[in-house]
């Protein structure tokens, strides 16, 4: 009789493992985007350096502007296969809930070496973002992105931060048509009427430009905008 | 004398083959509406073609990415060429609007299109035929009160000779039989409710059985490759594969109805199918359908020829890899986590021989659907942007020779082949 307790007890250990529920982990959104943050970062895991090189930071961009990319990418108006097969199945409420997610983030974003690029070219980026080209009707990047180049509310998002391949290649679709955004699609204008030195010229001034101190959204801008966009309507009079 | 003798016999033959011809011949099976009120416009009808046609999944072929609802013009290739689905709004210029109940009948049931010409089986009439006239009315009625869309159908691109009438013919005689689903009287109820949802609306075998060299879907659910995106539908009578035997009916609901059960997750081709399909059926429906799967007669395999253990430098590598990237989620035991992370032990989505849903999930990673049931799904990363052929080539060997999972190892050349996301 005594020996039975002793014989019940070796066993428990694999008893209890057998009957064990599954192992829990974090009934957070944190945890549910992983998929997103190995390439995108997190605050915890920054991008891993062969991903900066291409995949846009999208910690901090306003809500309203990641949530019409993220339903851009599932219905075709973007072209990037690997971001639409992850959001294919998702729904209009979880998506809006992962824009909100990494709208509250902050991430310090890499800055590309300025003393690497050729003066000039500098030069006529800053120009460009800064004060526009009346000659070419393409008004001044800060004119829609905020002063500080960080976007603004609700939809319109920041510059800074994003590396100068990124850049590049959505003037690239813009020009070609495989990216659109809702009509009017003010920066598929705007990039038809730019010549290929001068988004060279935009992107390698933006991606060498640090982020400010104070990296969120401005609240609002001065309207009208100079051109109509249908991410960031007039509010109705 | 011979000669007429010969003559004759030809004769005969010619004949003979010609009567197969004709009685073989899938005729055209007309069945006429209960009464005008199966396809009136009543809330009734309206509500159960809706759901009907959730149960068929329609709307998959029929609308492009970001296009209008079942306006048509989604791409599917094929390996014959490329078809687009059709416009079914009832545009009258463009689409379904001038065709009456009975034409549609013609065409889910019998696959002729209101013209008279026979349509391609990549609309699923084979299957659609097992459905019945009420059903097929009450989908019509329903059809009808679609916002009429203008978006001409784009022509099919099929290779010759597959793009003639004539093939279509003969292909129609060889494997087409219309047919309405016909209960099974010494099953019950709900294992018969199953099969019409399963052979029927639900066209599971379109994917999940092996296509002949004419296209055509063999009986029974035994697997297949999905040829055009590069996914591999599990047999769902195979015990090695997606075989349903020793599941409990509740955990088939749960996989079908919400994406996700403590066995696995719906990924690829079929997390489309829960997301736009099943998940919006009804419980019952579900569930009869589980019956009606787990009920199928299992397929006898022959023992597996037994693995060769992966390279030791593989297992290395991958068993290296795989702490820094799977068993966070998946746990050091491979017992995955609650309906969060399916386990990697035991799981046949892994451990069949056909890997390449295995080298698929790595590479391109991705989110079970979005379900009633399960609203917000947890992720997996794409791991094609951080590894190599022969890195990935490496973890999906190691998951599939690791607790207890004993499938054979996979290349570096495999992987390379699946490397790039396959859309529409």
């Amino acid at each position: 009789m005594r020996g039975l307790p002793c014989f019940v007890l070796a066993f428990l250990p694999a008893v209890v493992l057998a009957q064990q529920p599954a192992r829990t982990v974090p009934d957070t959104l944190a945890q549910r985007v992983l998929a997103c943050t190995a390439c995108h970062g997190s605050p915890t895991t920054p991008p891993a350096r062969d991903s900066r090189q291409y995949f846009p930071r999208i910690a901090g961009k306003p809500a309203g502007y990641l949530y019409n990319q993220l339903t851009n990418f599932r219905e075709g108006r973007r072209q990037y296969p690997q971001m639409t097969w992850m959001v294919e199945h998702l729904s209009d409420d979880y998506l809006r809930e992962i824009a909100d997610y990494f709208s509250t983030q902050h991430i310090p974003a890499p800055v590309l070496e300025r003393a690497s690029l050729p003066a000039a070219q500098l030069a006529r980026g800053q120009v460009l973002v800064t004060r526009g080209d009346s000659a070419l009707q393409v008004p001044a990047c800060i004119a829609c992105h905020g002063a500080r180049l960080t976007g603004a509310l609700p939809a319109i998002p920041g510059l800074v931060g994003l590396p100068r391949d990124y850049i590049n290649s959505q003037f690239g679709a813009w020009r070609n048509g495989s990216r659109r955004a809702h009509a009017p699609d003010c920066m598929a204008t705007i990039a038809a009427r730019l010549s290929l030195e001068d988004v060279a010229a935009i992107s390698a001034w933006l991606a060498s430009e640090a982020q400010p101190a104070d990296p969120s959204p401005v609240p609002a801008l001065e309207r009208p905008l100079p051109l109509a966009c249908g991410s960031a309507p007039e509010p109705r009079s | 004398m011979t000669r007429r003798r010969l003559l004759i016999a030809v004769l005969v033959l010619v004949l003979a083959g010609i009567a197969w011809a004709v009685l073989a011949w899938p005729r055209a099976q007309f069945v006429p509406s209960r009464s005008p009120q199966a396809w009136a416009a009543t809330p009734e009808n309206i509500a159960r073609g809706a759901y009907l046609a959730r149960a068929g999944d329609c709307i998959a072929c029929h609308t492009a990415r970001g296009g209008a609802a079942y306006a048509g013009g989604r791409a599917i290739d094929t390996p014959f060429g490329r078809l687009y689905g059709p416009n079914l709004t009832p545009d009258p210029a463009t689409g379904l609007g001038n065709w009456s109940a009975d034409d549609f009948w013609q065409a889910l049931h019998n696959g002729i299109g209101r013209d008279g010409r026979l349509l391609y089986p990549a609309f699923p009439y084979t299957h659609y035929t097992k459905v019945t006239r009420d059903d097929a009315d009450a989908l019509y009625a329903w059809l009808r009160t679609l916002p009429p869309v203008r978006q001409a159908n784009r022509p099919h691109a099929l290779r010759f000779p597959y793009d003639s009438q004539l093939a279509l013919a003969g292909w129609r005689l060889l494997w087409f039989r219309p047919g309405v689903h016909q209960d099974s009287a010494s099953k019950p109820a709900e294992w018969n409710r199953g099969a019409y949802l399963v052979e029927g609306l639900g066209h599971c075998s379109a994917c999940h059985s092996t296509r002949n060299a004419f296209g055509a879907a063999q009986a029974g659910l035994s697997g297949g490759l999905l040829p055009g995106i590069g996914w591999y539908a599990p047999s769902l009578s195979a015990g090695s594969e997606a075989g349903l035997g020793d599941w409990e009916v509740p955990h088939i609901v749960q996989l079908l109805h919400t994406g996700v059960a403590p066995q696995g997750a719906v990924f690829g081709p079929m997390a489309e199918v829960v997301g736009r399909s099943l998940q919006h059926l009804s419980e019952a429906d579900v569930r009869a359908m589980a019956v009606y799967l787990k009920a199928l007669p299992a397929t006898r395999e022959a023992p597996r020829p037994a693995a060769l253990p992966p390279q030791e430098d593989t297992l290395k590598l991958g068993r290296q890899l795989c702490e820094n990237h799977c068993i966070d989620c998946h746990g050091g035991d491979g017992r995955g986590a609650a309906l969060a992370y399916p386990p990697l032990a035991g799981n046949r989505a892994l451990t069949m021989m056909e890997p390449v849903n295995a080298i698929r999930i790595v590479l391109n990673g991705g989110f079970p659907p979005a379900t009633r049931g399960n609203p917000r799904p947890y992720g997996m990363p794409p791991f094609s942007p951080v590894l190599s052929d022969t890195e990935v080539a490496a973890v999906v060997s190691y998951v599939r020779a690791s607790w207890g999972n004993a499938a054979p190892a996979v290349t570096a050349a495999q992987v390379n082949r699946y490397r790039a996301v396959p859309l529409d």
